[in-house]
């Protein structure tokens, strides 16, 4: 299964898909992200796995306004953006367990799993890691003289790195055709990010100048309508512009994180279930998503139990990808 | 015949470059309307454009970021670092992103980006403008890392460099750029990882890189007087090295003399060491002498300097140490 493309499913004139697709995307990216949960705790999945329950709406909502040849750079949080970009599912089990088949072949595990062919450049280990990397990519959409853009994800966070600053800068400055746009959880892994910065992005976004927006993160048709507004600027000026999305983390930073730091008492903002009762609301009828959602949890089961199946890699054929061969274009 | 320095060398190599392949980008500091600190970009502005040659603000971390991006979208960029030094400060772009990416992905895609710095004492510019830290990235897979010693080389190992799929550090030694010389025309590719006999000899092996390589020539040179035929290799790529020479060489002399600018400890000289030491036990007839700086920053006045930078006499002094 892959998350369809608006191409593929027929929307060329609307500017985003209706919210039934919407709402289907976020349920895929909800179910793997519980299975990923389940799969971690019970050993199946190794290594550190920060799931995005709850900014499902943000994933589904930006890129419901890119096309395949524009390129994103994701974060260490960034399976719903790697699903929504098109990654397929298969490929996303596999390597997040550690198989030969995995979409990395099991070298990167969900911090960094990427599928360069539909323009995900990757998750990334390190905070603000991929920021200059989809500043370069904006940078080359721009330099081959097409119009296409490179979005950079990361959270309220990041927003204390370096790299960061100097993104904003460079973009403005050599009008680069690139879309920051923050997930703003309000965590930096166990603090909440009030303590940890003096600014707002909006503020920050003035001073360099560069046109900012925000909207509320857990409304996704919200989300994609503002991304489409944005995205079209940034097609038509070529120039930078910084989107902020107030989301929840549902979750812990990463699976067993205790959480003993968390007093935020208040019932999470989930984006799924205001999708749902708009739906509801709008006379789709229960039954008929309820359908929708078992052929999802069906699908996807389908997904792990295949990822199950497959091989282990080998350190002999790792090694021999550390460089890529001269005169073999990758 | 025309004398050419050793910094148009690499202009003339870049001038090539960009003239033969569109999607050859140069980013830098200063490196467009001011020609580079070192003038090695003079004039690429004017031939190619600001799209092509393009100034960045002291940003060392996004130009590096940068770079991966541009060669993910299908560009080869050329960056260039003013100062090794300035390294530290695109650590995470190199080694974590760079480096590691087309591993990382699973083999999908590759990272043509050549970084060009220069490293080296030799004009006072003191401890954070004269470090020699190829080690460092020659420790990271993924990376390579060249050191050109020649005008030839300078010229021909960058066309390497920069046709390579992989993410590649060219250090040029400050101290090299007025140096004169005849660049060869049409000079044949010259492949990364392939050392060169800068002078054969039967005696003893001095390796090198660099800059260091003219200090182990004259180091050859006085040794010769002795009747001590000493036999002079010159890396030229660091990363990876060629192993293949090196024991060739040991095989024939039997002694071996690693000589680098930068500091001796944990250095490129102490892998090449380790290695001989194993592979080669049986050829050796004395230990393997190492030749690198003092354990200490670089330091800034003259006299302190002079003395800092290995020399040809250590370097003597060291062939002396393998008991020939
Ligand atoms: C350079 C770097 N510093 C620290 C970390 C450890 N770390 C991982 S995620 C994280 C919090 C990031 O917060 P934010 O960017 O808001 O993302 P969120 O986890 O909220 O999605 C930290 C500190 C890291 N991976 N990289
Ligand atoms: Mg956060």
């Amino acid at each position: 299964m892959n998350l369809e493309t608006n191409e593929s499913i027929g929307i060329s004139n609307a500017r985003y898909p209706e919210l039934l697709e919407l709402y289907r995307r976020m349920v895929t990216i909800r179910e793997a992200e519980k299975n990923c949960g389940a799969m971690f705790a019970a050993g199946e999945i190794p290594g550190f796995i920060h799931l995005s329950d709850g900014q499902e709406a943000v994933s589904v909502g930006v890129m419901a306004s890119l096309r395949a040849d524009d390129t994103i750079a994701s974060t260490h949080r960034g399976h719903g953006h790697a699903l929504a970009k098109g990654l397929h599912i298969d490929a996303f089990f596999r390597e997040l367990m550690g198989k030969a088949d995995g979409a990395c072949k099991g070298r990167g595990g969900s911090m960094h799993v990427a599928d360069l062919s539909v323009g995900m450049l990757g998750a990334n280990g390190i905070v603000g890691g991929g920021v200059a990397i989809a500043l370069g990519s904006g940078l080359a959409q721009k330099l081959r003289g097409s119009d296409g853009l490179a979005v950079c994800f990361f959270g309220d966070g990041a927003l204390a790195e370096g790299i960061v600053h100097e993104s904003l800068n460079i973009a403005q400055l050599k009008t680069i055709p690139v879309l920051f746009v923050c997930e703003n959880n309000g965590w930096s892994e166990f603090s909440p990010t009030s303590t940890q910065i003096t600014f707002t992005l909006e503020r920050l976004a003035a001073a360099y100048g560069i046109p900012y927006y925000n909207a509320d993160g857990s409304d996704v048709e919200k989300v994609a309508e503002l991304t489409a507004d944005v995205v079209e600027h940034v097609r038509r000026h070529r120039g930078p512009a910084v989107l902020e999305f107030a989301t929840t983390r549902i979750r812990g930073h990463y699976e067993g994180d205790s959480q003993r730091y968390r007093n935020d008492t208040a019932p999470p903002v989930d984006p799924l279930a205001i999708a749902r009762s708009l739906l509801e609301e709008r006379g789709i009828d229960a039954n008929e998503l309820a359908a929708m959602e078992t052929e999802i949890q069906s699908e996807i089961q389908r997904a792990v139990e295949a990822a199950r199946l497959s091989t282990d890699p080998t350190l002999e054929t790792a090694i021999q990808e550390v460089y890529a061969i001269v005169g073999v274009a990758a | 015949m025309n004398e050419t320095r050793f910094a148009q060398a690499i202009n003339r190599s870049l001038d090539d470059a960009l003239a033969r392949d569109s999607s050859i980008v140069l980013l830098g500091e200063d490196i467009a309307n001011a020609g580079g600190t070192f003038a090695v970009t003079r004039g690429l502005l004017d031939k190619y454009g600001a799209d092509r040659i393009i100034d960045m603000p002291i940003a060392e971390n996004a130009i590096a970021g940068m770079a991966v991006g541009l060669a993910l979208g299908g560009f080869k960029p050329v960056i260039e670092i003013m100062f090794m030094d300035f390294m530290t400060l695109t650590m995470d772009a190199l080694v974590n992103q760079a480096a590691k990416l087309h591993f990382m992905f699973g083999g999908q895609g590759s990272v043509p980006m050549v970084v060009r710095t220069q490293h080296g004492g030799g004009i006072n510019a003191g401890p954070q403008h004269s470090q020699c830290l190829e080690a460092w990235f020659a420790h990271i897979p993924g990376l390579k890392v060249v050191v050109p010693a020649t005008l030839d080389d300078a010229y021909a190992l960058l066309q390497s460099a920069i046709d390579d799929p992989n993410p590649v550090l060219f250090v040029e030694n400050k101290a090299l750029y007025p140096m004169k010389g005849v660049l060869t025309d049409d000079l044949p590719p010259t492949p990364l990882g392939k050392a060169r006999i800068a002078r054969a000899g039967s005696d003893v092996t001095i390796v090198s890189y660099g800059a260091m390589v003219y200090q182990a020539m004259e180091a050859a040179e006085q040794l010769a007087s002795e009747g001590i035929s000493a036999e002079v290799l010159d890396l030229r790529t660091v990363q990876p090295w060629d192993e293949e020479a090196v024991f060739a060489s040991l095989s024939k002399t039997h002694r071996l003399v690693i000589a680098h600018e930068a500091v001796e400890a944990f250095g490129v000289g102490a892998e090449i060491a380790a290695r001989m030491a194993q592979i080669g036990f049986d050829e050796l007839d004395g230990p393997i002498m190492r030749v690198g700086a003092p354990f200490m920053p670089v330091p800034f006045a003259r006299a302190l300097e002079v003395d800092y930078i290995p020399s040809a006499a250590r370097i003597i002094e060291a062939v002396r140490a393998t008991d020939v």
